[in-house]
């Protein structure tokens, strides 16, 4: 393949429709948050004024962020996502597991039912989980026939989190599944010939070969946890406001564009962060090999 | 050299048969606008917030068909519009939303001599303080916020005193989902006003909404009278006219407007500055306005009417309706919200943050 600058015609067709795409639906946008994160409302006749800014103030919005509400709300928001994203893999792991073991032909039968609920919207799936489990739920009913409950469970902290484990879990199994179909059988059958047992098999051998797939599903569960609103908010109690709800509640209810502008940076970074955690995590490992 | 493009020279007969076309282009557009307007509008409310055959009916009698768009709330229509209509006529900001949309230049001033109808209105409403004049808004319906309750579980619930300080109901309260409400019903419950600004007093009523969030269940954003019929919840802060709905499928559901006064509020029926179809606009909140259609649409949804020559046609029911009309003596206490200012509304947002992280 010739590199881009010996044919540049060919490169620049290609590279056209995406970039004026990237620029125009996600750099545009993005860029003019990001001045509105610094900016604040205009005052026009000593008044403040609804939909007029004075761009680039300073960085109070950001000033205004650091304040113990919104860090208790930040923390709930990291705990929780990670508790979801712990969850996923636990659950994930053993599922991705199960499906590559499967025979050959039932394998994307089962991969099929894993993607199947992203075919419907994620509010609508979020309804019917609250159909599913209310007082007067699926669930209760069966309960209440067996003389248990009702179990009170719309309207708590683990809703949320069962919440976004049904959501996001096949963000974990996709990846989790894909390194370990390539894993290669015959590194474990050395390691169980060579005298190891199952568990330090797959603690030594499995674990580290799978790895990778491990920390994608991580990544592809954690980040989309951190901004999610309408879970906490359809399946949640008084105490369930996450970041995003926040956020959300910015350019809704008080409209403060800036402010949500600047919570919405702080969580990128935040992003950012996990991320550069990961990459330095690979590079070492992979300085380790 | 040849070249695959035409290339047009610029001389001057070009140039003027050129901007010729443009001017005549910008000059007939408007004309073409007002002459004929097409035979279409666009409608902008809250679901079931009409009569169910009202848009048929105006259809039937004008020929102009009417596309309704849902919001869910106040605030998602002020979003909406914010950033410029995208082609918005009619619109049904609550009198706090006209209050700040008027300020913004986001109305378009009425002609009340294209809306005979307007003679129909309660005088009553007709001079309020967030449209003095009725310049931009009419009265489309109004109604109170209070306290929904299923009777064979709820014993007395005349005072906010059950909902923020009382723990005899705890787990088994919901409320409003949003800052407005509840902070300004906590004021009410404390004896201040709905719209106070003062610091003190807010913060009080922060420090009643935290301790109360131990009995509430639910932040319902507006599904309250769905938790209170499907036994979620037994008691709710809602609007009546949403308890009213509900109320008629279950005679254990009633509704209460508490002893300390709350939010009494009018949802008011405008245009929307760029609306593409003004003329059709002034049409339909006439047709809004007629007596029978009037009658029509509060029949459906349940709310009172300002519309005095239709509400005197309605049935007994409907009239004497204590979710609907409460008593006068309460509706003294109850307030309007009005449009506190952006800073005060950054102060009311705050202390509803501290309530949600607390």
């Amino acid at each position: 393949m010739e590199d881009w600058k010996s044919n540049g015609r060919s490169f620049w067709t290609l590279a056209t429709p995406g970039t004026f795409w990237l620029v125009v639906f996600f750099l545009i946008p993005l860029g003019y948050l990001l001045i509105l994160s610094f900016s604040s409302k205009a005052v026009i006749d000593g008044q403040v004024s609804v939909n007029d800014y004075d761009y680039i103030t300073g960085i109070e919005n950001y000033v205004r962020a650091i304040n113990p509400d919104i860090i208790s709300i930040f923390i709930r928001t990291l705990w929780w996502s990670a508790l979801a994203t712990l969850a996923c893999l636990l659950i994930g792991y053993p599922i991705a597991f199960a499906i590559c073991f499967m025979p050959e032909r039932w394998r994307p039968m089962a991969l099929l039912l894993i993607v199947l609920p992203f075919w419907i919207n994620l509010l609508i799936r979020t309804y019917a989980l609250k159909t599913v489990m209310g007082a007067r739920g699926i669930i209760n009913t069966v309960l209440g026939f067996v003389g248990i409950g009702p179990i009170e469970m719309i309207g708590t902290t683990g809703a949320v989190i069962f919440g976004l484990v049904y959501v996001f879990l096949p963000f974990m199994i996709l990846p989790l599944y894909s390194t370990i179909e390539r894993l290669d059988k015959s590194y474990l059958e050395a390691s169980l010939d060579l005298g190891a047992s199952q568990f330090q098999t797959f603690r030594k051998v499995t674990l580290p070969l799978t790895m990778p797939g491990i920390i994608t599903g991580l990544i592809l569960v954690f980040i989309p946890c951190l901004g999610m609103f309408l879970i906490s908010d359809e399946l949640g109690g008084p105490t369930s406001w996450m970041i995003g709800n926040v956020i959300q509640a910015q350019f809704g209810t008080s409209n403060d564009w800036p402010f949500g502008s600047a919570l919405s940076f702080a969580l990128m970074m935040l992003t950012i962060i996990v991320l550069v955690m990961q990459w330095y995590y690979q590079n070492r490992s992979k300085g380790a090999q | 050299m040849k070249t695959h493009f035409p290339i047009s020279r610029m001389n001057r007969r070009n140039l003027l048969r050129g901007s010729g076309a443009l001017f005549a282009g910008l000059t007939l557009l408007p004309y073409k606008a007002m002459s004929e307007e097409e035979k279409k509008l666009s409608f902008y409310n809250y679901d079931t917030y009409i009569g169910e055959h009202t848009l048929a009916d105006f259809t039937a009698a004008t020929g102009i068909d009417v596309k309704m768009d849902l919001f869910a709330d106040g605030d998602e229509l002020f979003t909406k519009l914010k950033a410029g209509n995208p082609g918005y006529d009619v619109i049904v900001p609550t009198n706090d939303k006209v209050e700040r949309m008027i300020k913004a230049n986001m109305l378009v001033a009425l002609d009340h001599g294209k809306i005979p109808n307007v003679a129909n209105i309660d005088p009553a409403f007709m001079n309020p303080t967030f449209d003095p004049g009725r310049k931009y808004s009419l009265p489309y319906m109004w109604g109170t916020v209070g306290i929904g309750y299923r009777k064979s579980k709820v014993t007395d619930a005349s005072s906010w005193k059950v909902l923020f300080d009382d723990p005899t109901y705890a787990g088994r309260m919901a409320s409003l989902g949003d800052q407005e409400h509840n902070i300004g019903c906590a004021l009410k419950y404390l004896g201040y006003g709905y719209n106070s600004t003062n610091i003190d007093e807010l913060n009080k009523a922060k420090d009643l909404l935290i301790s109360a969030k131990k009995g509430i269940k639910k932040y319902a954003d507006d599904n309250g009278q769905d938790l209170l019929a499907q036994g979620e919840v037994d008691l709710t802060m809602e609007y009546n006219g949403d308890i009213a709905q509900v109320m008629a499928e279950d005679e254990d559901i009633s509704y209460v407007v508490p002893k300390e006064g709350s939010n009494v509020w009018e949802d008011t029926i405008a245009i929307a500055a760029g609306a593409p179809h003004p003329e059709n606009a002034h049409a339909f909140i006439n047709f809004v306005f007629d007596k029978e259609n009037g009658k029509h649409i509060a029949e459906t949804i349940q709310y009172a009417t300002p519309n005095k020559a239709a509400r005197e046609i309605m049935d007994e029911a409907y009239q004497n309706n204590p979710a609907i009309f409460p008593p006068a003596e309460i509706l003294a206490k109850c307030e309007y919200a009005s449009y506190l200012g952006e800073e005060a509304l950054k102060v009311r947002d705050e202390i509803w943050t501290a309530v949600q992280a607390a």
